[in-house]
């Protein structure tokens, strides 16, 4: 190990890399291609990451959306085309019978045109239980989400999007205890909050009341619009939705193979679909960054080969001035170690640059990339990757300089 | 300190193989100073490479400071070159890229001795070959004769117990070549085995043995009757 400190092996070092500037700082550059290709594509890959979980984030992933629909078979008496409803006995029934759940949010959904003073717009109006805050996280920037107390006494108080208090309350004004009317009924404004991007409403925003007060006031009896329902953590959620559907299906008298009696939307599957988009993108750039790193690599073993050819000469002397073979290979190897690592860690360092313009240009709301980082790990993996080829390279020439006899390497002119 | 006993070389040549060396002894002791002559071909380079440790022998036995030479790996064989022989080539073969101290330093870098003191004993070498002043050149800015005293300083600074010159002249004109052969008698008499090869009868003429080879034998090997310095 003494001799890595030794100033004379970097000065033998320095010296032959200076006798081909140009030369190795071509092959310098093949490495750092691949390395910066390797960073640049692992950070994008982890913006797009990003930016995927940021649009789903607020959702629980493994959620499942299930709805009526009419019924496509006749059975048991009934005539094929039977509207179906949802109800509150049914939701008991799902917790009761199916095995995993965490939550099952029942949910009522209109639009309604709500006024304050002189502004007014339409928006998606949603009857709400607390635990919709569980299962789709609401980012409240004022007041709360509701509550229990809401629902039991059926309360007129609503929680609003940001959106909608763009649009309908002046710029410095504080929406909370303020009222707002929504089909002529005075709600106070109890909340507002942040919507991410995917939102379950349109682009207006959505207004979400208590799901009681919503029955009552849209005359919806003891009906559910549609249910989301979230699966345990190591519960299969499409397992979850076929079982839900088919307890439906037998308490509403429906066949057990219609397939059209309930909808359902599976947020888990098109999760797991993004989620193996992903993966395969990662996969896809560590092959092309290895394998470029891989190619100047090879580059850098050559233009070894082609100095220790040229140096044969001198390679001789030092063997007959006592030079042991793997004094000679040793030094060879180093050199091969120290090209590369210089090449890794100026690629490391303009991929990063590289990833820091990017986030510059690229950050905001709606971009593509979010916060596009390669972690320190990664980094590690591909220097050690690095240096262990670049060791493995550097036999090659070494050994090629060890393997011509000195006296033939003298008389080499 | 050195001693061959009915050595023998051939050189594969395509199917055949060229008989260089055939059956030589040769015994040079202690602070002796031999040329080897002969012309091209007869065999002179091979036998130094044989003694220099650069290429192995068919059949015969080697000794050098009374070890026989058998077997031998590069490693070892590196360590006793090192240790034992100092070169002195034709073509000067000093690196180009390092300045003459640290030509003469190399050398003492394989033998492991630090940075400082290499530099003290390199220094004190080419101070005894008159090039102290001239110890921060580059080769390329020293005459030939310079050079080959530059390639002397370098086989002394290990303190061998033999220098191996192989045509030490070759490259000089006829001036130079004597002040380096003067060089190279100073070192012997401060008790240095000095081994020359070389195929100028002059040069020759400067030793106090001259062995003469021909066609891989020895046909010749006396003592030089030492005429009054001109």
């Amino acid at each position: 190990m003494k001799f890595l400190f030794d100033k004379d092996t970097w000065q033998e070092i320095y010296s032959s890399v200076r006798k081909n500037k140009l030369r190795t700082g071509i092959t310098i550059i093949g490495v750092m291609w691949g390395i910066f290709l390797l960073i640049v594509l692992l950070g994008a890959a982890r913006g797009m990451e990003n930016g995927f979980n940021k649009l789903f984030g607020d959702f629980a992933t493994n959620s499942v959306f299930i709805w009526a629909q009419s019924t496509s078979k006749p059975f048991k008496g009934f005539q094929e085309g039977k509207r179906l409803t949802l109800k509150m006995s049914d939701l008991q029934s799902i917790k009761n019978e199916i095995e995993g759940l965490e939550f099952v949010v029942p949910r009522h959904q209109s639009q309604a045109l709500a006024v304050n003073n002189f502004k007014s717009g339409n928006f998606g109006i949603f009857g709400d239980f607390p635990e919709l805050d569980k299962v789709s996280k609401k980012n409240l920037v004022y007041g709360r989400f509701i509550n229990d107390n809401d629902i039991k006494e059926k309360k007129k108080v609503c929680v609003i999007e940001e959106e909608i208090y763009k649009q309908l309350f002046d710029k410095d004004e504080f929406p909370i205890g303020q009222y707002i009317k929504i089909n002529d009924i005075n709600y106070k404004v109890v909340g507002m909050y942040k919507e991410g991007q995917i939102g379950s409403g349109g682009p207006q925003g959505n207004i979400h009341i208590p799901f009681t007060t919503f029955q009552q006031v849209y005359n919806r009896g003891n009906t559910i619009g549609w249910l989301m329902i979230t699966g345990k953590p190591g519960y299969d959620i499409t397992q979850i939705e076929s079982d839900v559907k088919l307890l439906l299906k037998n308490l509403h008298k429906v066949h057990p193979q219609d397939n059209r009696a309930f909808g359902s939307f599976n947020l888990g599957k098109e999760i797991a679909k993004v989620t193996g988009f992903l993966l395969g993108m990662q996969f896809l750039t560590w092959f092309v960054g290895i394998a470029t790193l891989i190619a100047g690599i090879f580059a850098i073993g050559n233009i070894l080969l082609i100095t220790v050819k040229e140096r044969t000469k001198e390679i001789g002397i030092r063997r007959a001035l006592g030079a042991k073979p793997w004094e000679i290979k040793r030094q060879i190897i180093l050199e091969s170690v120290f090209l590369t690592s210089i090449a890794g860690a100026l690629g490391i360092i303009f991929g990063g640059l590289a990833l820091m313009a990017l986030d510059a240009y690229n950050s905001g709301e709606g971009s593509v990339l979010t916060n596009p980082t390669v972690d320190i790990p990664v980094i590690l993996i591909a220097s050690a990757i690095l240096i262990i080829l670049g060791t493995l390279i550097g036999l090659i020439p070494a050994q090629t300089a060890v393997s011509i006899r000195p006296i033939e390497a003298l008389r080499e002119e | 300190m050195i001693k061959i006993e009915k050595l023998h070389k051939s050189y594969p040549i395509g199917n055949d193989s060229l008989h260089v060396l055939k059956g030589l002894d040769l015994h040079i002791k202690e602070g002796e100073f031999v040329s080897i002559m002969g012309s091209s071909g007869s065999g002179k380079s091979t036998l130094l490479n044989i003694v220099g440790l650069l290429d192995g022998h068919d059949s015969g036995n080697y000794y050098l400071n009374g070890q026989l030479i058998e077997n031998l790996d590069e490693k070892k064989a590196a360590t006793l070159r090192n240790k034992f022989l100092g070169f002195v080539f034709q073509s000067f073969n000093l690196i180009s890229y390092k300045n003459a101290l640290e030509n003469v330093a190399l050398p003492l870098y394989y033998k492991g001795i630090n940075r400082k003191e290499r530099q003290k004993i390199a220094l004190q070498y080419l101070d005894k070959v008159g090039l102290k002043n001239w110890a921060n050149h580059l080769p390329s800015e020293l005459s030939g004769g310079q050079k080959q005293r530059v390639a002397i300083a370098r086989a002394l600074v290990t303190q061998p117990k033999v220098v191996l010159a192989d045509e030490p002249t070759g490259a000089l004109d006829s001036s130079t070549s004597h002040s380096v052969m003067e060089l190279l008698k100073e070192i012997n008499r401060e008790g240095m085995t000095v081994f020359v090869i070389t195929h100028e009868e002059d040069i020759a003429a400067e030793t106090d043995r001259i062995v003469r080879l021909k066609d891989g034998v020895i046909i010749s090997d006396e003592k030089v009757i030492k005429k009054a310095t001109v």
